[in-house]
Parts: C-alpha cells; structure tokens; sequence
C-alpha cells in the first residue's frame, strides 16, 4: 500500500481536491432560491455527515474482524475510524447549527436526525473514553471491540427510529428521486465534495493506522531492551 | 454442568449475597424514591400537568437507580476477585450473563414497583386503570436497558472512573429503549386506544429483544481473561 500509493502523494490528491471543491461550493455551484448563500454550507455538512456515519459502520468491521480474527490491523483500523469519524462529527455538529440559524431561524432543534447524529457523536465519546480507561492494556482491544459493535447496533436503530417521528430535517437529497429538483451543479458540487472529504477521512485514517503499528512496535522494542 | 443450573446458581447466589448484604437493593429503591422527591419539588407539579410529567419522571427515577445496581453488579465480583473465578470456571459465559441478567432484572424490577407505588401517592395518581399495559411495557423496557446494563457493568468493572464509563456508555445506546418506553408509558397511562399502546409496546420489546440477544452474543468476549 505504502509502495503503490505513498502518502505524500495521497495528501497531494486530498489538498488538489479539497481546493477544486471549494472551488465549485463557492464560484461553480448556483446559489439556492430560499436560503441563499448559507445554503452553500450544506456541500460541506452533508459530505462530512455521511462520512462520520461510514466511519462507524467501519468501527463495526474493525471490531467484528479482531473479535473473530485477533488480527490487530483490524482493531488498528477500528480505532482510527473512531478517532476520525469523531473529528468528522464534530464537523457536523459545528455545520448543522451554523446553516440552521439562517435556515429553520433556531440554533438546534430536538429532531429526530439531529438527535441521532448527537447520539453518534455520545457513541464516539463512549467509544474513546472507553480505549483510553481499560485498567488492563491487554483487554483494551476486546472491550472496545464490544463497545463497538453495540455501538454500531445503537446507530443502526438511530436511523430506523428516526422514521417514527415527525422531522424538520429536509429529507435525504440522494434519496430524493428526481423530484428533488436539485440543480445538475448542485449535484456535481455534492459529489466532488463528498469525494474530498472521504479522500482526507483516508488519508488521516492511513496515518493514524500507521501511527498506532509504530507506537506498538516501540513498545515491542522497549519491552525487548528492558529484558 | 448444564448451562441451566449455572444460570439458576448464579442468580440464586446474587439473591443470596444481597439478602446478607443489602448493598444493591436498598441504595437503588432509596436513589429511587430521592428522584421522585426532587422531581416533585423541581417542577410543582398541577395535577393536570402530572399526566404530562409521569411517563418522563419514572423512567428517569428507573434508569438512574438501574445505573446504580449495573454497577455493584460486576464491581462486586472485581473486588472479590470473582471475575477470574468465573472466567476460568468451565461453564458456558452466557450462562453466566443469564443469571447476571435475571438478578438485575430481579433488583430494577422491585425498585420499579416501589417508584411507581411512590409516585402513585406523592401525585395522587391511579396507575389501577392501565396497571397491565404499563406492566408489560416496564418489563420489556427493562429487559433491553438491563441487559444493556449487565454487559455494559462487566465492562465497566476493568476500567478506571467506572461510576463515570458506565453511565457514559449505558445512556446513549439505551437512548432509544427509554424515549420510545416513555412514549408508550404515557399512552398507556392517557388510557389511549389500545391498538396505539401495543404499537408503542411492540416498538419498545422489538429493540429491547435486539439488545438483549446482541449483548447475549457478545458477553463471552467480555468475561475471558
């Protein structure tokens, strides 16, 4: 991997394309007849949304993969998905409220898809403090994968309760057929953005792999000097 | 050893150990009845907003004593250095979960009746009329937050602050168990028709049953050592 695709070249790619995202947000993208130029904020918020919801279904795969294989890649990845998909929430929490105000007029509202991305954000949370308070170094990576995996089943009701409730959220753009009536621009903007941000959520995804096999490695060596 | 009377020994010594103790029990139906109290005098209630409050007030009063009994539950077994005993005991885990869960089940579900008996009289509230529907939704909302509270307990027991972990952990994938609980608890209690209760009812057991089975599943990653 780190042959085929070195990294600086990866966050050569991110940087281009994040540019050429901006780009199309703000100068390619055709301003939205109600909300405005606020409007354009949602490029960003939707990209970064569903990128911190995939990177808890990838906190599910790395905890399901070192419960049934003990491979640590695998709980490497789960917990660099947990680091990043927590930065990206993050991003959506500070997004949403700063388009709803012009929007909807209100900073926050207790609707059912702000609840669930709220509780995502808690299962983060969860999650971290969880890694990080094991009294045991060995059983870190058991545990969490528990959490894990409790976690993800968690999420995956969020999305399924969230249709028994009324909502002020606007429904899901891809979801909306054609009669969503979305500029083709917009659509091409959304894409591209998307793009970007899932290239960075890699991208520091890679790095934050790398850096927890080299930090068990130095351990390793340590343990070894110490003998 | 049959996996049946595992379940039966270690619910019949966590019944046992509480009845000479009274470490579990008492604190959780007093923190209980401390929640209703302090509701009553945060809010004042009038009697017409009672109706309003209830469904909210005696879920909070349930899942805040549930959090207090989950976490004697496993930290008991630490401190004795139990865990070790039954990790290595040659007997199936979710046995042990089993018997974990039924006690809990057992301590919340007293505590649970003492709140509501509280409430019914500090509110000067009849629960008569809709006493069946509201037992049946108690016991499944239980069921899934108990069953949450026992794997989330035995994890918190290996960590550091686990008065902190559990409740951090507990709350927000319990979230919807108690907020779709709290809304079938007050059509039951507005004696609502009943198609609408039972919809209410089934939404509530539906996830309940979920997270008793997944945490079911998972509970022999937490116990080995």
């Amino acid at each position: 991997m780190k042959k085929i695709f070195p990294p600086t070249i990866h966050l050569a790619i991110t940087l281009v394309w994040l540019v050429v995202s901006l780009y199309m947000i703000f100068l390619y993208a055709p301003e939205e007849a109600t909300m405005g130029e606020a409007q354009r904020i949602f490029y960003i918020h939707f990209s970064v949304a569903c990128t911190s919801l995939l990177a808890f279904f990838f906190v599910f795969l790395g905890s399901m993969g070192y419960l049934m294989k003990r491979s640590r890649p695998a709980d490497d990845f789960a917990y660099a998905s947990a680091e990043v998909g927590f930065l990206y929430c993050c991003a959506v929490l500070i997004t949403g409220p700063l388009w709803a105000k012009p929007a909807w007029g209100i900073w926050w509202t207790w609707d059912p898809r702000l609840t669930s991305t709220f509780i995502l954000w808690l299962l983060y949370i969860a999650y971290l403090m969880l890694r990080s308070y094991v009294t045991n170094p060995g059983r870190v990576e058991v545990l969490s994968a528990v959490f894990g995996i409790l976690g993800s089943v968690d999420a995956v009701i969020d999305y399924m309760a969230i249709r028994w409730w009324r909502t002020q959220h606007p429904q899901p753009v891809l979801a909306g057929g054609p009669g969503s009536g979305l500029d083709p621009r917009m659509w091409l903007t959304v894409f591209v953005t998307w793009g970007a941000f899932l290239c960075l959520f890699f991208y520091l995804l890679r790095q934050r792999m790398t850096m927890a096999r080299t930090q068990r490695e130095l351990i390793q060596l340590r343990r070894e000097l110490a003998t | 050893m049959h996996s049946l009377n595992v379940v039966w020994a270690v619910f019949a010594k966590d019944l046992r150990v509480e009845w000479r103790s009274r470490e579990t029990l008492a604190p959780m139906c007093v923190f209980g009845l401390l929640v209703v109290f302090l509701f009553n005098f945060a809010f004042e209630t009038a009697h017409e907003e009672t109706l309003r409050l209830l469904p909210g007030l005696l879920w909070i009063a349930f899942a805040f004593s549930g959090i207090l009994g989950f976490n004697r539950s496993f930290a008991a077994e630490r401190e004795n250095g139990c865990m070790e005993g039954m990790a290595l005991a040659p007997v199936d885990p979710s046995a042990i979960f089993v018997g974990k869960l039924m006690a809990n089940l057992v301590f919340l579900g007293v505590t649970e009746a003492v709140i509501v008996f509280a409430a019914a009289i500090w509110y000067n509230f009849s629960f008569l009329p809709s006493l069946g529907w509201l037992a049946l939704i108690v016991f499944f909302g239980t069921l899934g937050y108990a069953a949450l509270g026992t794997i989330f307990g035995a994890i918190a027991a290996n960590t550091r602050m686990r008065e902190v972990m559990l409740p951090v952990m507990q709350f927000p994938v319990a979230f919807w168990i108690l907020i779709l609980a709290v809304d079938a608890t007050s059509d039951a209690l507005r004696n609502a028709a009943s198609s609408e209760i039972s919809q209410g009812l089934f939404r509530v057991a539906g996830i309940s049953v979920i997270f008793a089975a997944v945490s079911f599943l998972l509970f022999e990653y937490v116990l080995e050592e």
